[in-house]
């Protein structure tokens, strides 16, 4: 076991590139690359590295950047990127172009703000803009998870029964640049996780076959419900890469939702990344004075998994979620899940609070107020915006 | 299985790249180079890598398709990049195919320049094809950088008043091993730079005039007719440049009026048309590359 204090950037780094070593007794694998703050620090680490068989593109845009990975990931090779923010919204319409040829490209995201005017901190516009683009989103709480649910992101992504790409985010700064210990994952481990990849479909100069040409409705719509059918297959492959995972690691990464102290919780926090650990220290001492609280930890944002979100909630009669986000003319994009998945709890109070937008601190006291607030509440009402208070 | 987004080719690869049976329109342009670029390639089978444009609609909808060799299609700016994600894992793999981007002038002189400049700045291992007709053909006519001064579009509809974007300097300006222009007239030339470019490593650029009957208003029946005429009277010059440095005219203007290839295209109909100050600039295109020829020849060898 290799245990370094690592940056949340160059974990993604580190694994990123452990999961391409990994294929190189097959046919290798690719990136293309551009920098952007917060992320830059994943890319240097992607040109540092030697590959045995791979190829790292420094491109000339983030559109380029994930164009590289498609060409290569449909020849056949393991490809992956990262990017941040606007990056991410440049390459847009190639998320969806690479989930509509069903390539399983793993992205890390450092989430930042989306500009101008231009704010460099953390928030998760940029990635859930593009929510619709058939990727699968992982929101990570802690370096350890990234490390880990970046394995895992190609683990499922690739497997015959999804083939399709996956988002891997970790907060701008917060998690990108600050530094806890690792447990990295050894290569030989890593090549025992993750098989040489077989895309099947891949070019083939015997078997030519048309990529991407004119579709009929009948067929834009089949192709929708195949996408839709192996994102219902996800929690069950998912599952089974992390039982392997902890096969082979001996540890076992958490899954989609993580319920904790809900099974009689009155009231529910649901919340993602470095807000849960905030989170869930604020429940710890309410719990600790008595008070029924609970958490909802989601992990996974694409597929939502709205049986399972149900469950999680448990009985609680009031959910406050928080939401490091926003859809103006909508609210919370992380309540709006929850809010559909418990639309067959109308008894229950599900509010919203849009809070650490922009990078904002999301303290301990933030979170006291939400409880309280959401504690004092008959029914849902809009959003509560929540404002970073000035230190 | 999950390739809803994969036609299948049914017929055996000892057919053609792009066969019988296609949606291009009668005279197109786009669909003979494709013809003479699968001779040009004789058994080589490349990967073609189609932005955006007719190139993409015409083979025919899923689950059918006109190509007989690997097709991807990408969005439009992006061919040259992932021409690149390819071409690196095939040379790794040691797979020596030919990758081979296929694009209209829309997808190179405008949307793609940015994609384009930068695989040619990392010299990578691909053939880039243009077919230039001077259109956003595919959406029924508009304006792009090619299109000549004076051409009606939907979008020029009292004719377009900037010159057309000299492509070939921009290429040349990036030091790729090989660029030329090819046109339908002239088969042994074309197919000479098809193999000159074959041969030769690293980034290559090739741009062909393509009539485009629907787009130039012109009889389906003229394209090569119109083609030899863009090359008789200089509008299009024939010439290669190697490692963006050292030229060579491959057949020079015979004098051929300009008002004559405009004469059969109901796009240089225009009352504003300057006939004269398009003939200078032709003129002035040709002066610059005979002195650059002087200057900076080719090689004996090449």
């Amino acid at each position: 076991m290799t245990r370094a204090l690592m940056s949340g950037n160059h974990t993604a780094g580190y694994a990123l590139i452990a999961a391409g070593e990994a294929n190189r007794g097959a046919r290798g694998c690719c990136s293309g690359v551009y920098p952007i703050t917060p992320q830059t620090e994943i890319i240097e680490y992607l040109c540092a590295a030697r590959l045995t068989k791979g190829a790292i593109v420094p491109v000339e845009s983030e559109h380029s950047a994930l164009n590289v990975c498609i060409g290569a990931s449909i020849n056949g090779a393991r490809s992956f990127t990262a990017s941040s923010s606007n990056g991410v919204l440049y390459m847009a319409e190639n998320l969806f172009a690479a989930a509509n040829y069903r390539l399983p490209i793993v992205m890390a995201v450092s989430n930042r703000t989306v500009g101008p005017p231009w704010n460099l901190w953390a928030d998760q516009g940029d990635s859930l803009a593009l929510r619709d683009a058939a990727w699968l989103q992982f929101y990570c709480e802690s370096h350890q998870d990234l490390a880990d649910t970046i394995l895992v992101a190609f683990r499922v992504a690739e497997d015959a029964r999804i083939l399709l790409p996956a988002i891997v985010a970790q907060d701008g700064f917060l998690l990108s640049h600050t530094q806890m210990v690792v447990d990295l994952p050894e290569q030989g481990l890593v090549d025992r996780y993750l098989p040489p990849l077989e895309l099947a479909h891949r070019l083939d100069p015997a078997h030519p076959r048309a990529y991407g040409g004119m579709t009929w409705p009948r067929d834009t719509v089949k192709q929708r419900e195949e996408q839709q059918a192996s994102m219902d297959l996800v929690p069950a492959v998912l599952e089974e890469a992390l039982d392997e995972f902890a096969d082979v690691f001996g540890r076992r990464p958490d899954g989609a939702l993580t319920a904790e102290f809900t099974e009689d919780a009155d009231t529910v926090l649901v919340a993602c990344t470095t807000m849960v650990r905030t989170a869930r220290e604020v429940v710890k001492r309410r719990r600790a004075a008595g008070e029924k609280v609970g958490l909802v930890k989601v992990k996974l944002f694409r597929p939502f998994l709205r049986d399972q979100f149900v469950q999680a909630v448990g009985s609680a009669r009031r959910v406050a979620v928080l939401d490091r986000n926003h859809a103006p003319g909508s609210g919370g994009i992380f309540w709006t899940e929850a809010a559909t998945s418990l639309r067959s709890r109308p008894d229950i109070v599900v509010q919203d609070y849009i809070v650490g937008m922009g990078g904002g601190n999301v303290t301990p006291a933030d979170i006291d107020g939400i409880v309280d607030d959401v504690q004092q509440r008959g029914g849902s009402d809009a959003p509560v915006f929540i404002r970073e208070v000035a230190v | 299985m999950n390739t809803a987004a994969a036609a299948v080719t049914h017929r055996p690869r000892d057919e053609a790249l792009w066969r019988a049976g296609n949606g291009a329109c009668v005279g197109c342009g786009m669909s003979l180079g494709l013809q003479w670029l699968d001779q040009a390639l004789d058994e080589e089978r490349p990967y073609l890598i189609v932005p955006a444009s007719c190139a993409v609609v015409t083979p025919g909808s899923h689950p059918a398709t006109a190509y007989g060799v690997p097709m991807v299609a990408s969005t439009f700016a992006g061919s040259a990049a992932v021409a690149t994600g390819v071409s690196r894992i095939a040379r790794l793999n040691g797979e020596t195919e030919p990758i081979v981007c296929w694009a209209g002038d829309g997808g190179t002189y405008d949307i793609g320049m940015a994609t384009l400049s930068a695989a040619a700045e990392r010299n990578e291992d691909v053939i880039y094809f243009c077919y230039d007709n001077e259109i956003y053909g595919n959406t029924g006519g508009q304006r792009s950088s090619a299109t000549m001064p004076g051409v009606k579009t939907t979008t020029t509809p009292s004719g377009k008043t900037e010159p057309k974007k000299d492509i070939m300097a921009i290429m040349a300006a990036h030091r790729v091993p090989y660029a030329a222009t090819l046109s339908l007239s002239n088969r042994d030339d074309f197919m000479r730079k098809m193999e000159t470019a074959r041969q030769t490593q690293g980034f290559r650029f090739l741009v062909m005039l393509s009539p485009c009957p629907a787009g130039w208003k012109s009889d389906p029946a003229r394209g090569i007719e119109l083609a030899r005429l863009a090359v008789g009277c200089g509008l299009f010059p024939l010439y290669e440049v190697f490692d963006g440095v050292r030229y060579r005219i491959n057949e020079r203007p015979d004098g051929t009026p300009l008002t004559d290839y405009m004469a059969g295209q109901g796009r240089y109909k225009s009352k504003t048309i300057d006939v004269d100050a398009v003939a200078a600039g032709i003129a002035e295109q040709q002066a610059h590359l005979e002195a650059l020829e002087r200057a900076f020849p080719a090689r004996g060898d090449e």
